[in-house]
């Protein structure tokens, strides 16, 4: 392991790597990633694996529209081989209330001045895209074809394959211990495998970001807190695009292997770092699932587990500088939407670091909160 | 023996040549070589293919066996359908 390192990013989840290629690909030298555990080993691996790009923001349009270009080219960009399975059969968004469907609309307004395909249906024609689905109730529907399933793990691989070729040096089962500074400003990382010197240092650590910046006496406004989802065994399609509703609470896609995934935002969860599974979630999963796609009832549950949400005071991203230490850097609180989001912040965070103008006219910055300028997302599960 | 008619994971289909591949691009824990090749991750989540992947590792690495840990193998266990789950506790608050 190097004991000297221009930039070190703490985590080898997808943003973490995404961040590091992308520091490289700017031509930054001596770039040095840690990992406490393997890549993809906290929240990205253990996330539903969807990229879509229907929000309610300009920004989070944009943010997510880019990204969607990098999946869509992403062998070609990244000059690697790794298949990362993208699958572009859509998101279909359910509405079960007047109110819904006209915030759809609204979103769907802002979706065009973007470009992004989507379109309003009505729930005979939402049946049409998806016949197994359990229409009663349903007052509407947004879909966009373009939405649709990576794999987590192989874009994380990629991400890192590519970092590595650009001279990224990655350390796997690496933990950090210390975050060194003096004057407010940084002397280096101490890991359990020895001590790098670094002006600077992007912590991009998920779910354990908080605590990471504390190291350097700096308390962020986020929080972790734990979301469940299981996987069934593989069926015969059945299934095109992802399901989701945010007033019912689920979000269900049929992977390309043939294997169901889903999940839905749980109700007076605990901050906390808790990721076990629980019977509950299992029950109140099944009957959600079920209710909206009958077909599924007789399909095997073979696997349940459960990730971090990092959470920020508006659900949404903070990729920005911390003033308070000259050279820190945090891209955390992607309340469970870091994977879809993670190739356009990498570009973002890499011109945070090195200065320069940014791709994106974006403000994801963490003294927004101090401004007052809370972005309100109204697509958020 | 040919190594791509050696099945080690029999749920997801993945080859001897495709686990001696993974450790030889440098994932040498069981839990990585899940995630790159989808063994462990079909119906039985890896009880018979867990304990020949670490034996792969074990051998190509030099590590001993005791100390590669195996995948983690999560609930509900069996295999269980969601109508099972739900058998008899749907009310109507749940629609």
């Amino acid at each position: 392991m190097k004991n000297k390192a221009n930039v070190v990013v703490i985590g080898g989840g997808v943003v973490g790597c995404s961040i590091a290629y992308n520091l490289a690909k700017k031509g930054v030298k001596d770039v040095v990633l840690l990992e406490k555990s393997y890549l993809s080993s906290g929240a990205t691996g253990r996330c539903g694996a969807g990229v879509r790009q229907q929000w309610g923001t300009k920004q989070n349009c944009l943010l997510a529209s880019e990204s969607m270009n990098i999946f869509e080219n992403f062998a070609d960009i990244l000059q690697i081989k790794r298949d990362i399975e993208l699958k572009q059969k859509g998101y279909l968004l359910l509405a079960y209330s007047d109110k819904e469907l006209e915030q759809f609309k609204k979103n769907i307004e802002v979706q065009h001045s973007l470009n992004i395909p989507s379109v309003l249906l009505t729930p005979k024609e939402a049946k049409e895209i998806v016949p197994n689905l359990n229409i009663e109730k349903l007052v509407g529907a947004a879909y966009c074809a373009k939405d649709g399933h990576a794999n987590p793990f192989q874009v994380t691989l990629g991400y890192a394959e590519a970092a590595q070729r650009l001279g990224v040096e990655i350390n796997k089962f690496t933990e950090v211990k210390d975050i060194k500074t003096k004057n407010d400003a940084l002397l280096g990382v101490q890991t359990n495998k020895g001590f790098i010197e670094c002006k600077k240092v992007v912590v991009a650590a998920g779910g354990w970001t908080q605590n990471i910046t504390k190291m350097a006496k700096i308390d962020l406004p986020i929080y972790s807190e734990r979301h469940e989802i299981l996987v069934t065994e593989s069926v015969k399609s059945i299934l095109d695009p992802m399901l989701m509703s945010f007033s019912y609470n689920i979000y269900c896609q049929q992977e390309p292997v043939g294997s169901f995934i889903m999940g839905y935002g749980p109700e007076n969860e605990p901050h906390s770092y808790n990721m076990e599974s629980s019977w509950k979630f299992l029950e109140t999963m099944s009957k959600k699932a079920t209710w909206l796609l009958p077909p599924l009832k007789n399909i095997r549950i073979i696997r349940q587990w459960a990730g971090l949400y990092n959470i920020s005071p508006d659900r949404q991203p903070i990729v920005s500088q911390i003033n308070q230490v000259e050279g820190l850097y945090v891209a955390c609180g992607f309340s469970g939407h870091g994977f879809m989001l993670a190739p356009a912040v990498g570009i973002l965070m890499a011109d945070i670091v090195t200065g320069d103008k940014l791709t994106y006219d974006v403000i994801l910055d963490l003294e927004r909160f101090n401004r007052g300028e809370i972005i309100e997302e109204p697509s958020v599960v | 023996m040919d190594e791509n008619k050696v099945i080690i994971c029999r749920c997801e289909d993945v080859t001897l040549k495709e686990i001696r591949n993974a450790i030889r691009e440098g994932f040498t824990t069981v839990e990585e070589i899940k995630r790159v090749t989808r063994s462990g991750m079909g119906p039985c989540q890896g009880k018979t293919c867990g304990l020949l992947i670490a034996k792969e590792i074990s051998q190509m690495t030099g590590k001993p066996m005791e100390e590669i840990e195996l995948q983690n193998i999560r609930p509900p266990y069996g295999g269980i359908t969601f109508e099972e789950v739900t058998k008899g506790t749907i009310t109507e608050n749940d629609k």
